[in-house]
């Protein structure tokens, strides 16, 4: 369960997130929609304890972020936006020292290693040097980092930007399967994938938090039925309709 | 204590994964060579001791120190990888502990490897190796208080050059307070318990009193202290500015 109340992030002048509140519940895909800037990933820090609100609380498994920040890492898997990891290792040294930290040891760690190398398809490359591995097998390193644990929580800041359409298409099919009783939290641009994966979405623009639905419901909102025309209604306040007119035009 | 271990280990490894380690070995055996022979007149001074030798270190580490510290979480900014740490279940403490003794680890592993200096003045004559031991715990020691300040100054930046000269600038005061040329300087015009008051502040000062052969409990505290005092400040500079 993950429980955001009044979050607020400034920066200076600039409030990224603006008393942003919701709750996931335990096989909730959730969504995370909005345009460049929106706030996407500032909320996604501050869930994952990397960033300290301005005000407000998170809590995620019970724990709240800020007070007992290493129980709340703990049942969390986190995929930062451009999937940052150690250039200079192998994926295996990678994976291997995120197995360590995250405490796993004996049947259980080699069952999970196995796991998340099958699951991304990271056998050919596991002696490989990250630095030297293609932006989207960068990104499942990344993805595999954030399963190693089976985390009951899932925080992907834009998994499957850069990835081929296979594996765009395994990546949404590994989410949906393992949606049942995890939280899942998605940032994305791709709209079709919230179609696909999610059955919950939220938009924000700004800051806030504008739409909190299920994409067919966000979709009907828009006589098109289509959630861009919806997305782009909520985040700029133009009506699809007159932008279609100013496209014939 | 099994993510200090964790740590550390990455942190030792990634020193070996690029030719990092064998740059900086090479370089510190090579100057720590040409010091004693040639400036300090190793051969010259017909006595076998390796002081000709010790002497320079804390010189040779003014530079060669910032260039192994200013990677330890300049890198981690500047890769965004310090996100994927600080949202492990891993304390700040536990992390900054285990940067740090990789790094220090690294530098015993240099200084270790200068053992063909002792084996050397060993088949000249018949050197005091009591004190030659002190000589490399002085000498280690050191390495361990400029590398404190070298990761505190790389926490506080994401750019290598600046965590660099700001160590190599940090560190020079931290010497130069214990030179004669500094402390005579305040002795015209401070009274003699400022001056002892700066001259205590210096690396040199405990440096050169541990490598006379007396492992004195004052100088070991001394070195305890400036590690400790600035392994906290590095706590404090990533609690305070993680994302930035
Ligand atoms: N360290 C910072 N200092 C100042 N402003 C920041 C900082 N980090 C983010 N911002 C600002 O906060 C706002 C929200 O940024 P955020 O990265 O959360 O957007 P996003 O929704 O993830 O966008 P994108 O879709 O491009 O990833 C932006 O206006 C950004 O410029
Ligand atoms: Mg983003």
């Amino acid at each position: 369960m993950i429980e955001i109340s009044h979050l607020t992030k400034r920066y200076g002048a600039l409030t990224a997130v603006d008393d942003i509140s919701f709750n996931v519940e335990p096989g909730q895909v959730l969504g995370f929609l909005g345009p460049n800037g929106a706030g996407k990933s500032t909320t996604m820090k501050m869930i994952t304890g990397f960033l300290s609100p301005t005000s407000g609380t998170v809590r995620v498994c019970g724990h709240d972020v800020e007070r007992e920040p290493l129980a709340a890492k703990a049942c969390m898997g986190y995929l930062p936006e451009g999937a940052p990891s150690y250039p200079e290792m192998t994926v295996r040294a990678y994976l291997e020292f995120i197995a360590n930290v995250r405490g796993l040891s004996g049947a259980r760690r080699r069952e999970r290693l196995d796991d998340v190398i099958t699951r991304l398809a990271l056998k050919g490359v596991l002696e490989q040097v990250i630095e030297t591995l293609s932006k989207g097998f960068r990104r499942r390193v990344g993805l595999a980092q954030a399963l190693l644990h089976d985390p009951k929580v899932l925080i992907l800041d834009e998994p499957t930007d850069g990835l081929d359409p296979n594996q765009k298409h395994e990546v949404r099919k590994l989410i949906s399967s393992m949606s049942k009783d995890k939280i899942i939290v998605i940032s994305t641009h791709i709209l079709e994938e919230v179609d696909a994966v999610c059955n919950r979405a939220i938009i924000i623009a700004g800051g806030k938090l504008l739409a909190d639905d299920t994409p067919q419901a966000l979709a009907s909102r828009s006589p098109s039925g289509r959630l861009d025309d919806v997305f782009r209604q909520i985040t700029t306040g133009v009506q699809p309709t007159h932008e279609k007119e100013a496209a014939h035009a | 204590m099994h993510n200090v271990c964790a740590i550390f280990r990455r942190e030792f490894a990634s020193y070996f994964a690029t030719p990092l380690a064998f740059v900086f070995i090479i370089i510190f055996l090579l100057l720590v060579g040409v010091f004693a022979f040639y400036v300090g007149g190793f051969y010259e001074r017909g006595q076998a001791d390796l002081a000709p030798f010790f002497n320079y270190h804390p010189w040779l580490y003014l530079f060669l120190i910032p260039a192994l510290s200013m990677r330890l979480w300049a890198e981690e900014r500047k890769s965004g990888t310090i996100e994927l740490l600080m949202t492990l279940p891993v304390t700040v403490w536990q992390a900054v502990l285990g940067k740090f003794l990789a790094a220090w680890c690294f530098a015993g592993v240099a200084l270790v490897l200068t053992f063909p200096m002792w084996i050397t003045v060993n088949y000249l004559g018949d050197p005091d190796n009591g004190a030659i031991f002190a000589a490399y715990i002085g000498s280690f020691l050191t390495a361990g208080g400029m590398l404190a300040i070298g990761a505190c100054l790389s926490a506080a930046t994401r750019n290598q050059v600046i965590a660099f000269i700001l160590a190599a600038v940090v560190c020079f005061g931290f010497l130069l307070s214990g030179y004669p040329l500094v402390l005579n300087a305040f002795r015209i015009w401070a009274p003699q318990a400022v001056v002892d008051a700066i001259a205590s502040l210096s690396f040199l000062t405990h440096f050169q009193s541990i490598s006379k052969g007396v492992i004195d409990l004052r100088d070991l505290l001394y070195f305890g202290i400036v590690i400790a005092t600035w392994l906290i400040a590095n706590v404090i500079v990533i609690e305070m500015k993680k994302a930035d």
